[in-house]
């Protein structure tokens, strides 16, 4: 009986393994995201303990605009919505819903980046460059980097879409948008983080 | 029914468990923004609720957005996912609590 139950198992598992490619890759890029989780979490613990060293430099508080942020957190946030979307889109096999939706992701991601450099270049024009103390180093090293994640998944997203102009939605294909769609809600995920405890932890 | 078509991996969700996500998300969003704009309570007292309101985003986030449900086939994601919390953890309390004590003892030493 119970032997009958092991046997069931390690079929069961057999067929698992074997069955999908597909989801070896998924889990494959599960794993590369939570390694990527704890990239953030170094830069984190960086910015936590170099919070305060503003030496004589420019502090956060007198920079920081916390609407400003609002606005790039919905963004952001809308975006991993619109992004959901465009994967709904794809399981039904709807080309002109999918790319609708993921060219309104394409533009809210865009948009994010462009407000995030454009502070970068206010903060910069106040003397709150990264070399002008401990704490800005750690906040563009922080800030950029997830920046700079935000920018390889608009990359992404233009070269997926030639890969489904040429092959439609074939088993590839839908692998790659269902790693992209992870990534891009980790994006938000690990923003949630950083508007809490930068912007808004500085801020008070 | 799209959600017994996959063996594993990964679950897709439905329009409306996606819109649940959005509105809980932004709803969160709002409170933290909302405090730190126009409260009158103590720094301590609006951090506290920020790092609830954070934890709770990222629960949101991973449900409905990332549809971590618990489902048989996710288990491994699951169970990586909850090492590298602990990691995580780790790492960052770890860090703070360290340098806290050492900037403590050097200042002891003036």
């Amino acid at each position: 009986m119970s032997n009958d139950a092991a046997l069931n198992h390690e079929q069961r598992d057999d067929h698992r393994g074997h069955h999908d490619p597909a989801d070896t890759t998924l889990f494959g890029f599960w794993v590369y995201i939570m390694s990527d989780c704890l990239l953030f979490a170094t830069l984190f613990a960086n910015f936590a303990v170099l919070s305060n060293s503003y030496g004589s430099g420019v502090e956060a508080k007198e920079l920081f605009q916390v609407d400003f942020v609002f606005i790039e957190t919905l963004l952001l946030l809308v975006s991993s919505f619109t992004f959901g979307m465009a994967m709904l889109g794809a399981h039904r096999k709807d080309m002109a819903r999918m790319k609708k939706w993921l060219v309104i992701t394409f533009f809210l991601g865009a948009g994010f980046l462009s407000m995030e450099l454009y502070e970068f270049y206010h903060f910069a024009h106040e003397g709150a460059t990264p070399q002008a103390s401990a704490f800005w180093s750690a906040f563009y090293a922080l800030v950029a980097t997830h920046g700079l994640h935000v920018f390889v998944g608009l990359i992404w997203i233009i070269t997926l879409s030639f890969h489904f102009k040429r092959e439609g939605f074939s088993e590839k294909n839908m692998t790659r948008l269902a790693c992209l769609s992870l990534f891009w809600h980790f994006l938000d995920i690990v923003w949630v983080c950083v508007f809490s405890f930068v912007y808004l932890g500085k801020a008070l | 029914m799209p959600q017994q078509h996959g063996t594993g991996g990964e679950a897709h969700g439905s329009v409306k468990e996606y819109v649940t996500g959005l509105i809980f998300s932004i709803l969160l969003t709002l409170v933290s923004f909302g405090l730190v704009l126009y409260s009158e309570m103590s720094p301590a007292v609006i951090m506290t609720i920020i790092i609830i309101c954070a934890v709770a985003q990222l629960l949101v986030q991973g449900i409905f957005f990332l549809h971590m449900n618990g489902h048989s086939s996710q288990v491994w994601n699951v169970t990586s996912a909850i090492f590298i919390i602990f990691i995580i953890l780790f790492v960052v309390v770890g860090t703070i609590w360290i340098f806290e004590h050492l900037s403590h003892n050097m200042l002891m030493g003036h």
